[in-house]
């Protein structure tokens, strides 16, 4: 019925006024609505309205006519996702233009009741793919978001830092995963190589529990490393780890230490270098004289 | 077929592998290799797999054979310059080469053969430091 689809057109445009303002209220009241700019979107999301309907497509809003529509909802949903509006906040941003849109029909159309319901049916379908490709995007950019700051989680998380010339240490924080492990493990070894480092120390501190599947990922680590030519000494390991990996008879073959003070001590007297107390020296030279 | 050569340094032997190994190559080089340690007396022999891009199972076999066969005959195998993602495959593989002995490059692969000859020529010395 290409006639009823531009009357609906011609409605829209001749009560563009009352509508908006019948909807901004609504939203308002609704609480979809929020401080400032709400009313040009409303006004823009109108517009597309009325162009779409008047090419005559009202069941599918993926085709060309509804473009700009599209465009505008995804800009939206963007906007709503960045600003922290919740998914209900969101879409009573196109359901709540049903209240004053149906009230119009119902003024226009009070004398045919046939067409009054089958406008509002059709309307109904409209709004509600409206709606829910607004729920689509805003979940989409959510993903995106959470994506984006997994990745930047992950690149925060995996420093690795020369403590010494030829000690590298690797701060682990948080729970080791494949992925993580992975990137970790490139990490390491490409500092290994660049740096000419021979020892690495490992330092599990921040790693808040150890279970079989992260002790196989330390231990591909530290296999590794060691195929390349470096020794990895574990450190950081808190009393109820150790108790877990006895408990779990993980056998890491690899030397550990409590601290990472301690993996440091042990790491200059393997590279034949000493760490001196000055103070001492000069009191025992003193002395001796 | 080319061949892979060996060079002397002091009392090591120096095999830098820069070609893709198959299974007459990889036979060649241990018949060569095993040759030259006795003929030179050799007590080091490292292996600079660096230009290598892939290593797979036959050749850690390779590796692993290089070095038990040295040290029947009283020579210390260091692997070098193996790359970071070579490394992770083997590790993925489950290959962890526990013969071998490895170091970053060449340089402090032959500090580590010097190391190891000393240590064993003083065990005494060792064990006392």
């Amino acid at each position: 019925m290409p006639d009823d689809n531009l009357v609906i057109a011609a409605l829209i445009e001749k009560h563009q006024q009352t509508l908006l303002r019948g909807w901004l209220a609504v939203q308002k009241r609704d609480g979809g609505a929020s401080d400032s700019g709400d009313a040009d979107l409303s006004k823009r999301f109108l517009d597309e309205l009325r162009a779409g309907t008047a090419a005559g497509q009202f069941n599918d809003i993926t085709t060309a006519e509804w473009k700009g529509m599209r465009d505008l909802l995804e800009d939206f949903s963007r906007e709503r996702v960045a600003q922290g509006f919740t998914p209900t906040q969101t879409a009573i941003f196109v359901f709540s233009f049903k209240e004053p849109l149906f009230e119009m029909l119902r003024r226009e159309l009070a004398v045919d009741a046939d067409r009054l319901a089958e406008q509002i049916w059709s309307l109904t379908r409209l709004l509600d793919q409206l709606g829910l490709y607004t729920i689509a995007c805003y979940a989409r950019t959510r993903e995106e978001v959470i994506g984006r700051q997994q990745q930047e989680l992950l690149e925060l998380s995996t420093p690795v830092v020369e403590l010494w010339d030829g000690i590298l240490a690797l701060p682990l924080i948080g729970t080791l995963d494949s992925a993580r492990t992975q990137i970790v493990m490139e990490n390491l070894l490409e500092r290994l190589v660049s740096s000419g480092s021979e020892i690495a120390i490992i330092d599990i501190t921040g790693v808040p529990t150890v279970d079989t599947l992260v002790a196989q990922h330390l231990i591909k680590t530290i296999s590794a490393a060691r195929l390349m030519g470096a020794d990895c000494i574990l450190s950081g390991i808190r009393p109820q780890i150790a108790q877990t990996i006895v408990h779990l008879g993980l056998e890491l073959n690899v030397v550990s230490k409590a601290t990472m003070a301690d993996a440091l001590a042990l790491a200059l007297r393997r590279s034949g270098k000493a760490v001196v107390d000055r103070a001492r020296t000069v009191e025992t030279r003193g002395s001796g004289e | 077929m080319s061949e892979i050569p060996i060079l002397k340094i002091r009392d090591c032997l120096l095999v830098s592998i820069q070609v893709d190994m198959h299974d007459r190559l990889a036979m060649a080089l241990q018949d060569d290799l095993t040759q030259r340690i006795v003929a030179d007396r050799a007590r080091g022999v490292m292996i600079d797999i660096s230009a290598l891009e892939i290593v797979d199972s036959f050749i850690g076999r390779m590796l692993n054979n290089i070095a038990a066969m040295s040290r029947v005959l009283d020579a210390v195998t260091v692997v070098v310059g193996m790359r970071p993602a070579v490394a992770i495959t083997l590790v993925e593989l489950g290959l962890a080469l526990t013969g071998v002995r490895t170091a970053l490059n060449v340089d402090k692969g032959l500090a580590l053969i010097r190391n190891i000859i000393d240590n064993s020529e003083h065990p005494d010395a060792h064990r006392a430091g």
